[in-house]
C-alpha cells in the first residue's frame, strides 16, 4: 500500500519504520527538515519538508495515489485538517491523533460525518490498557484476541513458583489444554517454546487462555495477586483523566496525587465525586504515607517525566505489595528499563504506533492480506497475530503436526463457530476459522506464510 | 566498518559487469572477430567470483554513510580494473596502463582518450568503450538497486554516494523505484536518439557507440575522424540537442512524465542552464564568425563546441583551441561549470555554481547591512545552511585536488596550460583540453605517473569527491 505519515516525531518515525518492514510504500511529510532527514537517512521513505495542511506537499509526497493517510503531528486540529484535504483531494482513508479530552465525545461525528477512518487517542489507549492491568493484577501485560474471548497475557514467574523447574509439559497438569505459554523472556533472550522447554523463575511468559481458566492458570504458577481495591494514581494529565473514569466505573476506589492546584480544581469538578484529588508532591514520601499508601493495592505513576515515574515505581515495588503500572514517554531504553522492578510498564507512543499498524493491516486484509489483529507482545521482538483462513491453501485441513512451519512460530489458538480452541498436534486448520499465531518473525501477511 | 557488506555488494558489482560484457561478446559474434574470447574470459571470471561471493549473504545486512561511500568508491575502481582486463589482454591496448585510463575514461564518462590510432581497436573493444559510457552515466550501483533489494532503508546511501549533485531527490517512496524510473528514462532516450542517428544515415554500429557516449555524456567515438567522419550537419545538430537533453537534470523529466508542469517549469538550474548555453554561444559566435564561411555554421560550430563542454561530453567538430582567445577561456570556464545535478553529466554543477554566487551576493548585502538576514533560495526554496556550507567545502576541496594534481603532471614538462587544462578536463569528465591535449591531441604522451594522477581526478570528479576521500581515509576503517 502507500502510506502517507504527516509528523516525523516518535510516533511518526516508529510508523514508518513498522510499515516500511511490512513492506509498504511510505512517504512522510514533517515542517522541521531536519527530522524529516532523519527519519530519511535510516528508512527507505520518501520524505518532503512542508506543512503537511498544504495541498501542494501532500501531492508531493504522493497523496493522489496513497491508500493511508496518517496524521500524528502534535496539534489536533492540524491533524484533523491534514486528514479532511487528503480525503477530499484523494479519497483514501484517513487516521488522525487526537489527543484533546474535549473531542473524545466528537469521535463518532469524526468518522461519520467528517469521514476520518479512525481516531486514535494515544492517552484514551493508554488508559484502557492501565485499566485492563487493574482489572486483571497478576498480569504484566494484557490484549484480547477473537472479539476478547481469548486473552493473551504476560506474566513474571514469582520465585516460590509451583511450576519453575518444570516443563511447560508437565506444568500445566490439567488445564494444559486451556491454557498455552508462548513465549518466554530470560533476561534479554526471547524464546519460542517447544513443550519439553524448562521454566524457570524470574522467566516472563506470554500466555493465551481463555477468560474462564484464567484464574486456574494463574494459581497453579503461583501468581495470584488477589483483586485490587484501592488504587493510587501519581500525575493527573489526560491518561490519568480518562483512566480514572473507567475505574470508578468498574468499582475501584480512586486517589489522584497532583502536583498543580488548578488542574487538582478541573479534576476535581470533571470526575466523579467518589475520586479523592489530593494537592502535592507525589515525590513526596511524608505526602504518600499521609495518603495511606502502604494500603493501596495498585498504583499508578503518570507524571510526564519519565525518571520521576521510575523512581516512584521502584520505590512502590519496593515498599509494598502492590501492582504497580509505570508510564514512560521514551522509549530509547527499553533494554533497560525492562530490567527493572517497576511493574507493567507502558509505552503510550508504542500503543498509538501499534494500533495505527494494526490498522493498517486490517485495510491490507480488505486488499489481499488476511491479518485481522497484530499485537507486539516482547517488546516489539515478538508479535501475535490473527489471521482469518478465507480460502483452501496449503495449510487447511492437514493436522498441525505434519506442518512444516517457521522457525520460532507457534500457533497459539483457533477460533471456530464462536468457540476457542487450544491445538494441539491433531488439530486442523478449516475454512473461517481465526488462528492466531505467535512469532519472531515479522511481516507475515497471509496464513500461508507460517509455512517454511 | 561493516566489511562483509562491502565486500556482499561488490560481488553484486561483479556479476552486474559480468553481464555487461557480454554485450562485446555478442558484437564480436557479429563481427566476427577472435577478440570477444577475452571478454568471455573476464566474464566469465568475474562471474564466477561475483557468485562466490553473494553466494552468502552477510548477517549483518546494516551499513551507514561511510561504508556506502567506500562501496561506491571501491566499486568503480574494482569495476575500472576489470574493464581495463580485456582491452588489455586482447592486445588491443597491450600496455595496462593506458587501459585503465581509457576504461576509468569510460566510466567516468570523461571520453579522454591515450591512444593515437582509435581505427587499429577490435570493433569488439570499440565497442566495450562506449558501453562503458553508457553505465557510468547513471551509475552501476543505481542499476543494482534497480534489480536487486539488496539493502534496506540504508540504500539511498549507495545513490547519494554515486548520484552527481549536491542532493539526491527521489521521485517514490521507494528507492528502487527512484532508480528504476531514472534507468527507463535514460534508456527510452538513449533508444529514441539511436533512432534520430539512423535516421541520419549512421550504421547501426555507429549509431549505437555515438549515442552511448552521448547519453552518458562520455565522448568515445568509434574512430579516428569522430564526429567529422560523418561529414553530417544533421548529425551534429542532432548530437547538439541530444547532448544538452541529457546533461539536464532527470527530475525535470520525470515531472513532464508525471503531468507536473509546473514543478517542472520551477526548476531554476535547467533555465539558468539553457541561458549559459544560449549566452555564451552567442558570445563564442560573434567571436569566431570570421573562421566560417556562414552564419549557419558559425552557429552550429560554436554552439556543437558550447553543448559539447558544458554538458561534458567532450565531442569534436571544429578544432576550437585554434579560436580566439576568449572563446577558448569561455569553453575553459564552462568546463567547471558542467551539467545539471541528476543528469549523467560531469563538472561542479550548475546547481552549485548557483548555490556558491547567491551565497557570495548576500556576502557582499551581508557587508553593506550588517545586521540583514539573506536567506539562500533555489527553485524557490530555502537551501539549507548545511548543505552551502557543502558545496562550499566541495570546491575547496576540489580546487586543492585540481592544484596538486597540475603539480605533479607538470613534472611532464608540457606547457602550461596543457598541463592545468589536462587536469580540469579530467576533473570534470569533459575529455579535451587546449594545446597538446585540445580537440586533436591525446593523452598519450603523459607518462605513468601523470596518468595515475588522472585516473584518480576522473574518478574524484565522476563521484564527486567524497567517496574516494572516505575510502582513503584511516579514521572511517578505525574499528571504533
Amino acid at each position: 500500500m502507500n502510506i502517507v505519515i504527516v509528523g516525523c516525531g516518535k510516533v511518526g518515525s516508529t510508523l514508518a519504520d513498522q510499515l516500511v518492514r511490512e513492506g509498504h510504500d511510505v512517504s512522510v511529510i514533517d515542517i522541521d527538515p531536519n527530522a524529516v532527514k532523519k527519519v530519511t537517512n535510516r528508512l527507505d521513505v520518501l520524505g518532503v519538508v512542508g506543512s503537511g495542511s498544504i495541498h501542494n506537499v501532500q501531492v508531493d509526497a504522493g497523496v493522489e495515489d496513497a491508500d493511508l493517510f496518517i496524521a500524528v503531528t502534535p496539534s489536533d486540529e492540524l491533524n484533523l485538517l491534514c486528514c479532511l484535504m487528503a480525503k477530499k483531494s484523494a479519497s483514501c482513508n484517513t487516521i488522525a491523533r487526537v489527543r484533546n479530552p474535549d473531542y473524545l465525545s466528537e469521535r463518532s461525528f469524526f468518522k461519520e460525518r467528517l469521514g476520518l477512518s479512525a481516531i486514535i487517542n494515544p492517552e484514551y489507549e493508554a488508559a484502557c490498557e492501565i485499566s485492563r492491568l487493574f482489572c486483571i493484577p497478576s498480569a504484566i501485560e494484557v490484549d484480547t484476541f477473537a472479539g476478547g474471548k481469548v486473552e493473551l497475557l504476560k506474566a513474571a514467574l514469582p520465585e516460590d513458583s509451583p511450576i519453575a523447574g518444570k516443563s511447560i509439559m508437565n506444568a500445566l497438569g490439567k488445564i494444559s489444554g486451556k491454557v498455552l505459554i508462548c513465549a518466554v523472556e530470560r533476561g534479554d533472550e526471547v524464546i519460542i517454546p517447544t513443550g519439553s522447554f524448562v521454566l524457570r523463575s524470574g522467566d516472563e511468559i506470554s500466555f493465551i487462555t481463555s477468560r474462564k481458566a484464567r484464574e486456574t492458570a494463574f494459581k497453579k504458577a503461583g501468581l495470584d495477586a488477589g483483586r485490587i481495591k484501592r488504587i493510587v494514581i501519581v500525575g493527573g494529565g489526560k491518561i490519568s483523566f480518562y483512566l480514572v473514569n473507567m475505574l470508578v466505573e468498574y468499582g475501584f476506589k480512586v486517589k489522584i496525587i497532583e502536583k498543580n492546584k488548578e488542574r487538582c480544581e478541573f479534576l476535581s469538578s470533571a470526575l466523579p465525586s467518589s475520586v479523592v484529588v489530593i494537592n502535592g508532591d507525589g515525590t513526596d514520601q511524608q505526602l504518600l504515607y499521609e495518603e495511606g499508601i502502604d494500603k493501596a493495592d495498585g498504583f499508578a505513576s503518570l507524571t510526564d517525566i519519565d525518571e520521576e515515574n521510575i523512581m516512584l515505581s521502584m520505590f512502590m515495588a519496593k515498599s509494598s505489595k502492590a501492582k504497580v503500572v509505570t508510564k514512560i514517554n521514551r522509549q530509547n531504553f527499553a533494554d533497560i528499563i525492562n530490567n527493572l522492578n517497576i511493574g507493567s510498564v507502558i509505552y503510550p507512543k508504542f500503543i498509538t504506533a501499534e494500533t495505527i499498524v494494526s490498522y493498517a493491516r486490517a485495510l491490507k486484509n480488505s486488499q489481499g492480506s488476511n491479518v485481522q489483529t497484530l499485537y507486539n507482545i516482547v517488546g516489539d521482538k515478538v508479535e501475535a497475530l490473527e489471521f482469518l483462513a478465507r480460502s483452501e491453501s496449503e495449510v487447511i485441513g492437514v493436522p498441525l503436526s505434519d506442518l512444516e512451519l517457521k522457525d520460532n512460530l507457534l500457533i497459539c489458538c483457533i477460533g471456530r463457530n464462536g468457540k476457542t480452541i487450544i491445538p494441539n498436534g491433531l488439530t486442523t486448520i478449516e475454512i473461517g476459522d481465526t488462528v492466531v499465531v505467535v512469532t519472531t518473525q515479522k511481516g507475515l501477511n497471509d496464513l500461508r506464510d507460517i509455512l517454511k | 566498518m561493516n566489511i562483509s557488506m562491502i565486500f556482499y555488494i561488490l560481488g553484486w558489482v561483479l556479476c552486474t559487469e559480468a553481464g555487461a560484457m557480454l554485450f562485446p561478446c555478442i558484437i564480436s559474434v557479429i563481427y566476427s572477430e577472435t577478440t570477444g574470447i577475452y571478454y568471455l574470459i573476464t566474464l566469465a571470471v568475474c562471474l564466477v567470483t561475483g557468485l562466490a561471493i553473494i553466494f552468502r549473504k552477510p548477517k549483518n545486512t546494516r551499513f551507514y554513510a561511510k561504508e556506502g561511500f567506500a562501496i561506491v568508491a571501491l566499486s568503480w575502481i574494482v569495476m575500472s580494473l576489470i574493464g581495463a582486463v580485456p582491452l588489455c589482454i586482447s592486445g588491443d591496448i597491450p600496455s595496462f596502463m593506458s587501459a585503465l585510463f581509457e576504461t576509468v575514461s569510460g566510466f567516468t564518462t570523461t571520453g579522454a582518450t591515450n591512444l593515437t590510432d582509435i581505427d587499429a581497436l577490435s570493433r569488439t573493444s570499440l565497442f566495450w568503450r562506449s558501453e562503458t559510457h553508457w553505465i557510468g552515466g547513471m551509475g552501476v550501483l543505481v542499476l543494482i538497486l534497480t534489480l536487486l533489494p539488496i539493502a534496506g532503508g540504508q540504500n539511498i546511501q549507495l545513490m547519494r554516494a554515486e548520484s552527481p549533485g549536491p542532493t539526491v531527490d527521489k521521485f517514490k517512496p521507494r528507492l528502487r523505484h527512484t532508480a528504476m524510473i531514472l534507468y527507463i528514462i535514460y534508456f527510452i532516450m538513449t533508444v529514441i536518439e539511436i533512432m534520430f542517428l539512423l535516421f541520419g544515415g549512421l550504421s547501426m554500429f555507429d549509431a549505437v557507440t555515438i549515442a552511448f557516449s552521448t547519453a552518458g555524456t562520455g565522448g568515445f567515438t568509434a574512430s579516428n575522424a569522430g564526429i567529422n567522419a560523418f561529414h553530417s550537419s544533421y548529425i551534429e545538430i542532432v548530437l547538439t540537442v541530444f547532448m544538452i537533453l541529457f546533461s539536464v537534470n532527470f527530475s525535470f523529466y520525470y515531472m513532464m512524465l508525471a503531468r507536473r508542469f509546473k514543478d517542472a517549469l520551477k526548476n531554476s538550474e535547467v533555465w539558468t542552464y539553457l541561458g549559459i548555453i544560449l549566452t555564451s554561444g552567442i558570445i563564442i559566435s560573434l567571436n569566431i564568425y570570421k573562421m566560417f564561411p556562414s552564419v549557419k555554421d558559425t552557429l552550429r560550430n560554436a554552439f556543437f563546441a558550447v553543448s559539447s563542454i558544458i554538458s561534458t561530453t567532450g565531442f569534436c567538430t571544429a578544432d576550437f583551441d585554434k579560436w580566439p582567445q576568449l572563446s577558448r577561456l569561455i569553453l575553459v570556464l564552462l568546463m567547471f561549470f558542467g551539467a545539471c545535478a541528476g543528469s549523467t553529466g560531469g563538472g561542479i554543477k550548475i546547481s552549485r555554481i548557483m548555490v556558491m554566487v547567491k551565497s557570495a551576493v548576500s556576502e557582499v548585502r551581508h557587508t553593506i547591512h550588517p545586521k540583514s538576514v539573506n536567506a539562500i533560495k533555489f527553485s524557490g526554496k530555502r537551501v539549507p545552511t548545511e548543505t552551502v556550507r557543502n558545496i562550499k567545502s566541495f570546491f575547496i576541496i576540489e580546487m586543492i585536488i585540481l592544484a596538486a594534481s597540475a603539480l605533479v603532471v607538470s613534472l611532464d614538462n608540457f606547457d602550461s596550460t596543457s598541463t592545468v587544462t589536462a587536469v580540469i578536463t579530467c576533473m570534470q569528465n569533459v575529455g579535451p583540453g587546449l594545446n597538446a591535449v585540445g580537440p586533436t591531441g591525446n593523452f598519450a604522451s603523459f607518462s605513468v605517473l601523470s596518468k595515475i594522477v588522472l585516473i584518480f581526478d576522473m574518478l574524484a570528479g565522476r563521484l564527486e569527491i567524497m567517496p574516494l576521500l572516505v575510502l582513503f581515509s584511516p579514521s572511517a576503517w578505525k574499528k571504533n
